[in-house]
């Protein structure tokens, strides 16, 4: 009797339980090589929800899943209408702004996460950037160009019912990463919610790197400017000789 | 076929690059210009990064100007002592051009900075050539067309101080004159990524009295080594010189020119003249349009940190 009560609570108490659901997943590639002909590239994230109990009944389940490359610091500035022309005027800095963004969700998002939530996680790309430059009263118009530049740059992205849930259990996405990629770990954040609450999260990293000659050229510029100044002169002028030699030997 | 650009972190299509080149190969090999000052807005215009552009473009000058050189020194048309003083005053120009573009790069600047430069230039010799050989047409069809009157005003010239005796060139004058042409063209090629020929050619003829035919070899003795010089200051202070890029200019470049040369021998001067000078008002337009024009996107990112 009081065994069967003890089953009974346990069962009622485990859908309220926080880790009743666990996630389970995959990328399609865990590191991405610039290369010479790198023209973005397509990651496919997928995985499923893994579960002791039969799925709770309450509200639907939910997935959002981010993809945030490198934050660096950036420098926003406007134009304004001087003696005729157009100029840089005003500036404004962002503290940490994310090189690549991308969310993905199942549902509109102000459907599956509270506006708190949001804020205390940094799920949606409003809440990723973050700016504190005090000198600019005007801060939010800076803030909103920037990720509206991004945006229109396929760098910044908010793919409302991207992702493709089954079941309440098997999920999956595409992401599709520019050419202008900077280099560095891409965090992805794989977060299931029910009744816009976050039920568990999944952290992972998609290393991206610039690789062969794309390495070589980049390193070299940068840690041996001199060397890789000398080196741009002779190739150029060898490249120079080499084509006209090459088309005066096709002419004759 | 895309291309991934290492120093520019674009990608662009190859052959685009290629035809590109091509493209300002055919006319510098029509008209016998370098090409720099069309080619660093079409590449603003292809999404380079400007400073990227006005470095990678100077890296090419060298290159493509190269065999010229040789040539000229072979025939003896290059006067090494005025090309040397010439020089002096484009490496100073040059260092101080590369510190004005890192500065304004730093405040944001560079930009306008380099547009306005080439609106203001190309204007000017776009103008002055679109009028000049609209005069000469029209004097050729006026009965024969008579010789111009040759007019040397150097009386101001005579008068300054250091004279030099350049036997090649057969003058003696003061340097100072031809230390501040070259000064001016360095400043030219640091910040906006020519070789400066087009200001050159007609200071040295006009403003220093030089003989017309060691000009061009001359010229292009100074060009090669001061945009040699700003290419590696450039590489030094704003690691701005995409190899790719250059290369694939290039190669386009040169197989370009040897085109242009051969159909500018089929037309006439002229008529050679008035197309380039119409090219170069286009071009001039189109940089002076977005400059008057409100643009679409007001704010533009820049790297952090830095105003």
């Amino acid at each position: 009797m009081i065994r069967a009560l003890a089953i009974l609570a346990f069962a009622t108490l485990l859908p309220t339980q926080a880790l009743a659901e666990e996630v389970v997943a995959g990328l399609s590639q865990d590191e991405i090589a610039i290369t010479t002909n790198f023209d973005g590239s397509e990651i496919l994230i997928f995985g499923a929800v893994r579960r002791e109990t039969p799925i709770p009944d309450s509200a639907p389940l939910e997935v959002i899943i981010t993809v945030e490359g490198p934050s660096r610091p950036i420098t926003v500035r406007r134009k304004e209408r001087r003696f005729g022309i157009w100029v840089n005027t005003d500036a404004a800095d962002v503290d940490e702004a994310p090189t690549f963004y991308a969310v993905s969700t199942t549902a509109p998002f102000n459907e599956v996460l509270t506006d708190t939530n949001d804020l205390r996680h940094r799920v949606s790309v409003h809440r990723a950037v973050r700016a504190v430059d005090a000198n600019v009263f005007d801060q939010v118009n800076f803030t909103r160009a920037l990720i509206r530049i991004r945006e229109d740059a396929g760098l910044y992205q908010l793919n409302e019912g991207a992702v493709t849930l089954r079941d309440s259990t098997l999920f999956d996405t595409a992401v599709r990463l520019p050419a202008n990629l900077v280099e560095g770990d891409y965090r992805t954040r794989i977060i299931l919610t029910r009744d816009r609450e976050i039920v568990t999260e999944f952290d992972t990293t998609i290393a991206v790197r610039k690789v062969g000659l794309e390495r070589f050229i980049y390193n070299l510029a940068h840690e041996r400017p001199l060397i890789y100044g000398i080196l741009s002169l002779v190739i150029a002028i060898a490249a120079g000789w080499l084509a006209s030699a090459v088309f005066r030997y096709i002419r004759a | 076929m895309q291309i991934y650009l290492p120093i520019a972190e674009v990608s662009v299509n190859a052959f685009l690059l290629l035809g590109l080149g091509g493209m300002v190969g055919i006319l510098s090999g029509m008209f016998g210009v370098g090409g720099g000052f069309l080619m660093t807005p079409l590449l603003f215009f292809i999404g380079i990064p400007p400073a990227v552009a006005v470095a990678t473009e100077a890296n090419q000058i060298v290159a493509s100007s190269f065999s010229g050189v040789l040539a000229h020194l072979r025939r003896k048309t290059v006067d090494l002592k005025m090309g040397t003083v010439l020089l002096i005053g484009g490496l100073v120009g040059a260092a101080a051009g590369v510190q004005v573009f890192a500065i304004l790069t730093a405040l944001g600047q560079v930009d306008l900075l380099v547009r306005l430069c080439y609106v203001v230039f190309l204007g000017l010799i776009g103008g002055l050539m679109f009028f000049e050989s609209l005069r000469a047409i029209r004097r050729a069809r006026a009965a024969g067309g008579a010789p111009t009157p040759k007019r040397r005003q150097r009386g101001w010239i005579d008068a300054l101080p250091f004279k030099m005796r350049f036997r090649t060139s057969g003058l003696y004058i003061s340097v100072i004159p031809p230390l501040l042409v070259g000064l001016l063209v360095g400043v030219l090629a640091a910040i906006m990524g020519v070789g400066g020929g087009f200001i050159m050619v007609p200071a040295m003829i006009y403003l220093l009295g030089m003989p017309t035919k060691v000009v061009v070899g001359t010229s292009l003795f100074q060009i090669i080594f001061v945009t040699g010089f700003a290419t590696l200051l450039h590489a030094t202070t704003n690691f701005t010189v995409d190899m790719v890029l250059a290369v694939l200019l290039l190669v386009g470049g040169v197989v370009g020119a040897q085109i242009g040369t051969r159909i500018g021998v089929k037309m006439k001067a002229e008529q050679l003249r008035i197309l380039l000078a119409i090219m170069v008002l286009a071009v001039c337009g189109r940089l002076a349009m977005d400059l008057l024009l409100e643009p679409a996107e007001l704010y533009s990112l820049g790297a952090g940190g830095g105003h």
